[in-house]
């Protein structure tokens, strides 16, 4: 077993998660995150998943094979940009939260909010940096944590299987991919 | 104006359907008011249960390779049809199912007869769609034909609610499909001439190569190119459960059934191969036993139409994800003429083997403990089916089909109809009755167990209704759930847990429904029994009384390499 991450591109139709995390599930392929959100064009979702499987080409093929994903891409050892953001409340006393604001701030966080004994901050970095994040504020009183799950994107032009469909784009008014294209 | 009930009508037969297998209820009411006014052109048939509406859709689609359409209601209804969606799923059989679902208003109030069929459909079709705008009717209906009926073709579930039935509107016939995610030969499939030099590349070198030919060919009406690319080359054919028929049964090169009840020649051919080229087989582990013993010497070339196959179970040297007739052309043209003359000792090594193995296996030894065998029954369908050609046997699960697998003789495509993958038992009744409608001029046969038979026997009510003539059913009777009580015997010292089985008299059941019922119980009657079902002008049940205690030989016990068989107890 190791560890992929995927891009894929759907159809943003009712039922497509469900399909998509069904087939997973019934295959036998753990997600460890999965995220995803509205794409640069109209009616295309982007998810990007990370799963644990012993052959990501089945993994790939499998969703591949689904009516509503367009496309699919295991880019774990392809140049993509990847992060994560995560939000943490963490719970000390009022002058260790005093103290504690700067050196979140020295490691890359952002303070969202800070009350009398509580604080939110903000992570975005990468996976592997926000991990070090939550370590290092787990012994200082971390009480809730929520993460996105990775994002990821690949590094040049778009390639093909992960553009949205022209029917799709040419709907899409001042689409990005039109402004690149010019 | 119409309403989405009308459209639905008119798409139907716009997809060129004309027989349509359900049962009507609340949900889908509006659509059955509507297709009393088309009934000229769509035809409906009612069956007793919405899983053997479902099987009938299946055998129609399997004796025609047309897309097969059957109807549910609700709730129960599409519950019901969830088997042989499932069935269907497994075997690649083009299914659309129409199912009616609660007033989008009551969607997920648990409003009576409402259930999720969409979600509970997602892991065994290619896709579904529920509607509840009545607008998307048109598209939908295009698009779950396309879908169904191309690539890997498969089950498709559509789900209108009932106030989408009911609306009016004028139709967009003109709308065009949005499938930008589905692509039958899927992009990466465009045939690469590198595979298919590679491929002819290991063919040319091996000194022991098999082809597996499997429901790709058959469904990819590829036989002819297959048994051509097999005499050109001398390549000897081994044909899966669903590939029965790809190749004539009494060709050269044709050495049968591999797998868990394959022949040993067969299985010992496969562990001894140098290439083995499976055309549109996917590795089901009924064919492969223990998957990482299989064909250790391979190289392996996979040619299938679903890219999610190539490497799921067996690692692939070679994969062509493609239409399976235009590789096996494509082949054949690069392979040099003349090749069919090399390789004789791999044959004749074959040929050995099947010399030493064929008489000594199960039923080829013809033993006798009982005045009726079950090989009696198939010897006399055989030697009455011989000079023929207007015949289907459609087999259910069990014992029954195994041995009608091993020993009928197999000539043409699409003769043999089972439920292979799911290995649903109650197929063969109702899919029988689809093949049967589908095809008047053509005798169908069902071979069934005597379990199999009473899970399904309520669409002899059909087939009477319908007026039928071409049904003639074999149950091979041997009062036990067969299959389990021969793994009860030979693994579980005899402990025949749940298996025993007392059925009704199947000659009085038939009687019952106006059906010609026969019992026999001496192997001397058999033959005369199928000649008298077959003159007789209506449909006709024989109880055939074989061996209770008969097994299917030879047989590779669960989980080890298909060189592992057991040939006798």
């Amino acid at each position: 077993m190791s560890q992929h991450t995927l891009i894929a591109m759907l159809q943003d139709r009712p039922g497509v998660l469900h399909r998509t995390v069904t087939l997973l599930r019934r295959r036998g392929f753990n997600i460890t995150s999965l995220a995803v959100g509205r794409s640069e064009v109209p009616g295309i979702s982007r998810m990007t998943l990370v799963v644990d499987a012993s052959d990501a080409t089945q993994v790939v093929s499998q969703l591949d094979r689904l009516v509503e994903v367009i496309g699919v891409t295991d880019v774990t050892t392809e140049d993509a940009v990847q992060r994560e953001t995560a939000l943490a409340k963490i719970v000390a006393s009022p002058s260790r939260l005093a103290q504690l604001v700067d050196i979140v701030v020295e490691r890359g966080a952002r303070v969202l909010h800070v009350g009398e004994d509580e604080m939110i901050v903000e992570i975005t970095d990468t996976p592997e940096r926000v991990e070090h994040f939550i370590a290092f504020i787990r012994p200082e009183g971390l009480a809730e944590l929520m993460r996105t799950g990775r994002l990821a994107m690949m590094r040049g032009r778009t390639p093909t299987r992960l553009e949205a469909p022209a029917h799709y784009r040419d709907q899409a008014d001042g689409a990005p991919h039109e402004e690149v294209a010019a | 104006m119409r309403t989405g009930a009308q459209i639905m009508c008119e798409a139907l037969i716009r997809e060129g359907v004309s027989v349509m297998f359900g049962i009507p209820g609340g949900c889908i009411m509006p659509f059955y008011h509507a297709m009393y006014e088309y009934r000229s052109s769509l035809r409906h048939v009612l069956c007793r249960h919405e899983q053997g509406a479902g099987h009938a859709a299946e055998g129609y689609a399997r004796a025609t390779g047309q897309v097969g359409v059957c109807i549910g209601t609700s709730g129960p209804g599409a519950t019901n049809l969830v088997t042989p969606i499932a069935d269907a799923w497994m075997d690649g059989t083009p299914l659309v199912a129409i199912t009616g679902q609660v007033p989008s208003t009551l969607l997920g109030t648990d409003a009576f007869q409402e259930t999720d069929i969409t979600g509970i459909t997602v892991p065994i079709t290619k896709h579904n769609f529920l509607v509840s705008d009545p607008r998307e009717l048109t598209r939908v209906f295009r698009e779950a034909f396309h879908i169904a009926r191309t690539g890997r073709p498969g089950p498709v579930l559509i789900d209108i609610t009932k106030d989408a039935q009911l609306a009016r509107l004028v139709p967009d016939w003109d709308v065009a499909m949005d499938l930008p995610g589905y692509h039958p030969a899927s992009r990466k499939s465009a045939v690469l001439p590198t595979a298919i030099a590679e491929a002819v590349r290991l063919l040319q070198e091996a000194e022991r190569p098999l082809i597996l030919a499997g429901n790709g060919v058959i469904q990819g009406a590829a036989t002819n190119e297959l048994r051509a690319l097999a005499e050109q080359t001398g390549i000897p054919v081994v044909t899966t459960l669903q590939g029965l028929g790809a190749m004539p049964h009494d060709h050269p090169l044709a050495l049968g059934m591999p797998g868990m009840h394959g022949w040993v020649h067969v299985n010992k051919a496969i562990q001894l191969c140098d290439v083995l080229l499976n055309v549109g087989s996917r590795f089901d582990d009924r064919v492969t036993g223990k998957a990482s013993s299989f064909a250790p010497h391979a190289k392996v070339i996979h040619i299938d139409i679903d890219a999610a196959e190539i490497g799921k179970l067996v690692h692939t040297d070679v994969a062509i994800v493609s239409d399976c007739k235009p590789v096996l052309e494509a082949i054949a043209s690069a392979m040099p003429a003349g090749s069919a003359a090399t390789r004789h000792a791999w044959r004749d090594s074959i040929a050995a083997m099947r010399d030493e193995h064929l008489p000594r296996q199960g039923y080829t030894r013809r033993e006798r403990t009982a005045p009726l065998m079950p090989h009696d029954v198939f010897d006399a369908m055989n030697a009455a089916f011989r000079h023929r050609t207007d015949w289907r046997v459609v087999t259910d699960v069990g014992q029954h089909q195994m041995w009608a697998a091993q020993l009928l003789d197999w000539s043409r495509p699409r003769t043999h109809i089972t439920s292979g993958g799911a290995g649903t038992m109650g197929f063969s009744l109702p899919a029988a009755m689809g093949a049967a409608i589908a095809d008047p001029e053509r005798t169908i046969w069902v071979v069934v167990g005597d379990g199999g038979f009473q899970m399904t026997a309520c669409e002899l009510a059909t087939i009477a209704q319908e007026g039928l003539t071409n049904v003639k059913v074999a149950v091979i009777n041997n009062g036990y759930l067969g299959m389990v009580r021969q793994w009860q015997q030979l693994f579980e010292g005899r402990r025949y847990s749940g298996t025993p089985l007392t059925g009704p008299d199947f000659a009085k059941l038939a009687d019952a429904h106006g059906i010609r019922g026969m019992t026999v119980e001496r192997a001397d009657d058999a033959p005369a029994a199928i000649a008298a079902a077959w003159a007789h002008n209506g449909c006709v049940v024989i109880d055939f009384r074989v061996e209770r205690e008969a097994n299917v030989f030879p047989m590779v016990p669960a989980g080890r390499a298909i060189g592992e068989m057991m040939v006798a107890e």
